[in-house]
C-alpha cells in the first residue's frame, strides 16, 4: 500500500488518472465504432507533430525562466522560414531543411532579444512572456499583410498582395518527414517513421546538451542562481542561451508541424500554440522548475492521445461534440495544477 | 533635485501614458472622424467600460497584481443575463434580476479564484489568466449542454433548435440600453447616460470609503508586505480572498452594464477579451502592477478607446487596409500590457538591487539615493 502511494506521488496522480482515462478510451473505441488502428496512427502522427514544441520548453524551464508562454516568438521565426522557403520555390527535402535553415537566423535574433528582456524582469517572466508573445503575433499580423512576398501560391489572388491565412505546402514539402520510411499496416494504419525519428533525434541532442558543461551550468542557474553565480557561472548569459535554444526549437517545431499538417497557418494561429505545449509538458510531469526528456515524451503522447481520442470516442458515444469542453478543462486544469504546486526541486 | 532630472523622471514614470497620447493624437487626423463623433464615442465607452476597469482596483491594492481572473465574474454576469432574457424581464428590472441571480455564482467564483491564487503567490497574474481559460470550459459546458436540459431554460428564442444549449448570439433587446436611457441627458451634440455615470460614481465613492475601513487598511498592508502584515496579525489569506471576491462581484455587475450597452451578446466569446481590455485600459491610464488610482481608470478608458475608435480608419487611410488598423489596435493593447509589466518589473528589480548594494555597506550613498526614490 505504502509503495503504491509512493509510486503515485513519484509519478503524479494527475498523470496516472489521465493515463488510465486514455487506456479506457482505447478500450471503449471499438464499442462506439471508432477504429483503434486509425486512432493509433493519428496519435503517433500528432505526437510527432507536436513533440518539438514540448521539447522547446525544456531549456527555459531548466534555466529557471519558467514556462515559455512566449513560444510564439519561435513559431513566428519558423513561419518566416517556411514562407521564405516557399517564396524561393524550394521543394522536397531541400524545401524542408531550407525552411529550417532560413528560420534559424530569425530565431537566434528573436531569442537573443527576448532573452535580454527576460533577464531584466526576473521573477515576472511568465506573465510578461505571454504578453510579449501576444503582441509579437499581432505585430506579425500586420507584417504578413505588408511584407513583399510575391509567390502566387501564398498571396491573396484577388488583391495581389498580402499573405493568405492558410498556405498549402502540398506542392512543396508536404509529409516530407512523415513519408520517410513510413510503415503502413492495412488501409488505416501508417507509422510516420521519419517524423518520429526526427523527434527522437531532437530529444537525444537535447539530452546530450543538458549533460555538457553549458547544459549543466544552465541547470545550475535554474536550481540555485546564487550558488551558480558564486561558482563563476554567468547567470544572465546562461538564461539567454536557454531562451535562444527554446526559440530555435519552437521554429523547428512549427516547420515539422506544417510538413505533417499540410498548411502554413499565419495571422492569429500561433496565439494558442504555447498553451498546448505547456499543458503537454506539465501532463508529462514537469514542474515549473524541472523538466526531463521523459516528461516531454510522456506528456506529448498522453496529451495528444487525449486530444485525438476524446473527440472521436466521446462524440460517437454521446452523439454530441463535447471535445472542446474536455480539451479546455483538461489542458488548463493541468496548467493551474502545476502553477499552484509548491515547487520543490528533487534530484 | 534639478529641474532636468525631475523632468526625466516624469518621462520615465509616465512613459506608457505619454507614448499612448502621442500615438492617439497622431492617429486622429488620418482616421477622418469628426471630433464630435469621437467625443460621443468617448462618453458612451466611459459608461460602458469604467465599471469593469474599476473592478481591478482592489486586487492591486492587495498586492495581487492585475486580476485577470475578473473574467470569471464576467461569465457569471452573462449567466445571469441569459436567465433574465429567458424569463423576459424587461428594462432595468432585467438587469437587477441578472445581477441578483449571478451574485451567488459570482461569490463562489471569487472564492475559488482567491483560494487558487493564494496557492500561487508570486505568480497570481499568469495563474488568474489560465484560471479564466479553465472556467471558460466549465461555462461552455453549463451554457451549451446544461441549459435547457438540466437548468430550466425554455425560451424558444434563445435555445438552440436541438432543444438544449444557448444560441451563439443573444439578442438583448429586452434590456438594451435600459440603464443608459434611464436618465439620458442631451447637452449640445452629446448624449450623456447619467444613470450609468451615477452607478459608476457610487462605485468610486464605495472604493474611496472602503480604503478607509479596517478591511481596506488591512488590504493595503497585505499589498505592501505580506510577511509584515502576517506578523502584525492581519489574516493575509483571508484578506486576499476578500479582495478577489469583491473584484469578481464588481466584474459581474460591470459585465452586465457593458452588455446592456452593447445590446447583443456573443454567448461564448463575449468574455474572452474582458480582462484584456480592462487591464490594457488601467495600464494605459498610468497604473502599474502595484499602484493604481481612480483617475488612472478614467484616463485609461478614454485614451485606449479613442485609439480603438480611430485606428481602423487610420489603418485604411495610411495602408489602404482596414484590417491593419484592427490588428494594430490588438497589437497596441497587448503591447501596452507587456510594456508596462516590463517597465514595472525592471524598476522594482533595479531598486531592490540598489538597496541590497547599500546593505552590503559598499555604497551607502547609493542606498540613500534608492531609499529617497522609494519614498
Amino acid at each position: 500500500m505504502r509503495s503504491l502511494k509512493q509510486f503515485g506521488a513519484d509519478f503524479g496522480w494527475p498523470r496516472i488518472i489521465i493515463f488510465f482515462f486514455l487506456v479506457a478510451l482505447f478500450f471503449a473505441a471499438p464499442a462506439v465504432g471508432v477504429r483503434v488502428d486509425a486512432s493509433l496512427s493519428d496519435v503517433f502522427n500528432r505526437f510527432g507533430q507536436n513533440a518539438f514544441f514540448v521539447l522547446a520548453l525544456v531549456p527555459m524551464i531548466q534555466s529557471g525562466c519558467g514556462l515559455n508562454f512566449g513560444l510564439s516568438l519561435g513559431i513566428i521565426a519558423g513561419l518566416l522560414g517556411a514562407t521564405l522557403s516557399v517564396q524561393c520555390g524550394l521543394h522536397g527535402a531541400v524545401g524542408f531543411f531550407g525552411a529550417l535553415v532560413l528560420s534559424s537566423p530569425f530565431a537566434i535574433v528573436f531569442g537573443w532579444l527576448y532573452g535580454k528582456l527576460l533577464n531584466k524582469v526576473k521573477g515576472e517572466e511568465m506573465t510578461i512572456a505571454m504578453y510579449v508573445g501576444f503582441a509579437s503575433v499581432m505585430f506579425m499580423c500586420i507584417m504578413w499583410l505588408l511584407l513583399p512576398y510575391t509567390a502566387p501560391d501564398m498571396i491573396w489572388g484577388y488583391a495581389g498582395k498580402g499573405l493568405r491565412t492558410t498556405i498549402s505546402v502540398e506542392n512543396y514539402w508536404f509529409h516530407i518527414l512523415n513519408r520517410f520510411g513510413a510503415i503502413r499496416i492495412g488501409p488505416f494504419f501508417s507509422f510516420p517513421t521519419g517524423e518520429i525519428l526526427f523527434v527522437i533525434f531532437g530529444a537525444f541532442l537535447m539530452w546530450l546538451f543538458l549533460r555538457t558543461k553549458t547544459g549543466t551550468a544552465m541547470t545550475a542557474v535554474g536550481s540555485n542562481p546564487d550558488y551558480a553565480r558564486a561558482s563563476g557561472i554567468s547567470v544572465d548569459k546562461m538564461r539567454i542561451i536557454s531562451v535562444i535554444i527554446s526559440t530555435m526549437l519552437g521554429a523547428a517545431g512549427i516547420i515539422v508541424y506544417e510538413q505533417s499538417f499540410g498548411f502554413i497557418q499565419l495571422y492569429g494561429a500561433p496565439l494558442a500554440m504555447p498553451f498546448t505545449a505547456i499543458a503537454a509538458i506539465l501532463i508529462g510531469g514537469a514542474s515549473v522548475k524541472k523538466a526531463s526528456m521523459l516528461n516531454v515524451v510522456v506528456g506529448a503522447f498522453l496529451f495528444q492521445g487525449l486530444l485525438t481520442m476524446t473527440p472521436s470516442v466521446i462524440n460517437s458515444w454521446l452523439q454530441t461534440d463535447m471535445s472542446e469542453v474536455v480539451r479546455i478543462v483538461v489542458s488548463n486544469g493541468i496548467i493551474i495544477y502545476a502553477l499552484t504546486r509548491k515547487t520543490k526541486v528533487s534530484k | 533635485m534639478s529641474g532636468k532630472r525631475s523632468f526625466g523622471r516624469f518621462l520615465r514614470e509616465n512613459a506608457v501614458i505619454l507614448l499612448f497620447l502621442v500615438i492617439t493624437v497622431l492617429a486622429i487626423k488620418p482616421s477622418g472622424l469628426s471630433l464630435v463623433y469621437i467625443g460621443q464615442e468617448m462618453i458612451t465607452r466611459l459608461g460602458r467600460d469604467s465599471f469593469l476597469v474599476l473592478a481591478l482596483l482592489l486586487p492591486i491594492y492587495a498586492g495581487m497584481g492585475l486580476n485577470f481572473g475578473m473574467t470569471l465574474g464576467a461569465m457569471a454576469g452573462q449567466f445571469g443575463l441569459i436567465l433574465a432574457i429567458n424569463y423576459n424581464i424587461l428594462g432595468v428590472n432585467g438587469l437587477i434580476f441578472a445581477a441578483l441571480v449571478s451574485l451567488p455564482v459570482s461569490l463562489l467564483m471569487g472564492y475559488v479564484c482567491g483560494a487558487v491564487l493564494n496557492k500561487a503567490k508570486g505568480r497570481e497574474m499568469v495563474t488568474g489568466y489560465i484560471l479564466a481559460f479553465f472556467v471558460n470550459g466549465i461555462y461552455q459546458f453549463v451554457v451549451l449542454y446544461m441549459m435547457g436540459s438540466v437548468i430550466p431554460v425554455r425560451s424558444r428564442a434563445i435555445v438552440l433548435s436541438r432543444g438544449y444549449g444557448i444560441r451563439n448570439t443573444l439578442n438583448l433587446d429586452s434590456v438594451r440600453l435600459s440603464l443608459d436611457n434611464l436618465l439620458a441627458m442631451h447637452i449640445g451634440p452629446f448624449t450623456f447616460p447619467i444613470a450609468t455615470f451615477l452607478v459608476i460614481a457610487a462605485l468610486c465613492v464605495f472604493i474611496v470609503w472602503f480604503k478607509k475601513t479596517k478591511l481596506g487598511q488591512d488590504m493595503r498592508a497585505v499589498g505592501y508586505d505580506m510577511h509584515v502584515a502576517e506578523a502584525s496579525g492581519v489574516p493575509v489569506d483571508r484578506t486576499r480572498i476578500i479582495a478577489i471576491i469583491i473584484s469578481t462581484v464588481l466584474a459581474t455587475i460591470g459585465q452586465i452594464i457593458f452588455m446592456q450597452n452593447m445590446g447583443n451578446m456573443a454567448t461564448y466569446n463575449a468574455h474572452d477579451q474582458t480582462s484584456f481590455f480592462a487591464v490594457a485600459a488601467i495600464l494605459v491610464g498610468g497604473a502599474s502592477v502595484k499602484k493604481a488610482t481612480i483617475p488612472n481608470v478614467f484616463i485609461g478608458v478614454i485614451l485606449l478607446h479613442v485609439l480603438f475608435v480611430v485606428s481602423p480608419g487610420a489603418g485604411q487611410k495610411l495602408f489602404g487596409e482596414a484590417m491593419i488598423g484592427e490588428y494594430f489596435r490588438q497589437f497596441i493593447g497587448y503591447g501596452v500590457i507587456a510594456l508596462s509589466l516590463v517597465l514595472y518589473a525592471w524598476r522594482t528589480r533595479r531598486e531592490t538591487e540598489r538597496l541590497r548594494e547599500g546593505l552590503r555597506g559598499g555604497n551607502m550613498a547609493a542606498a540613500a539615493a534608492a531609499e529617497g526614490e522609494a519614498k
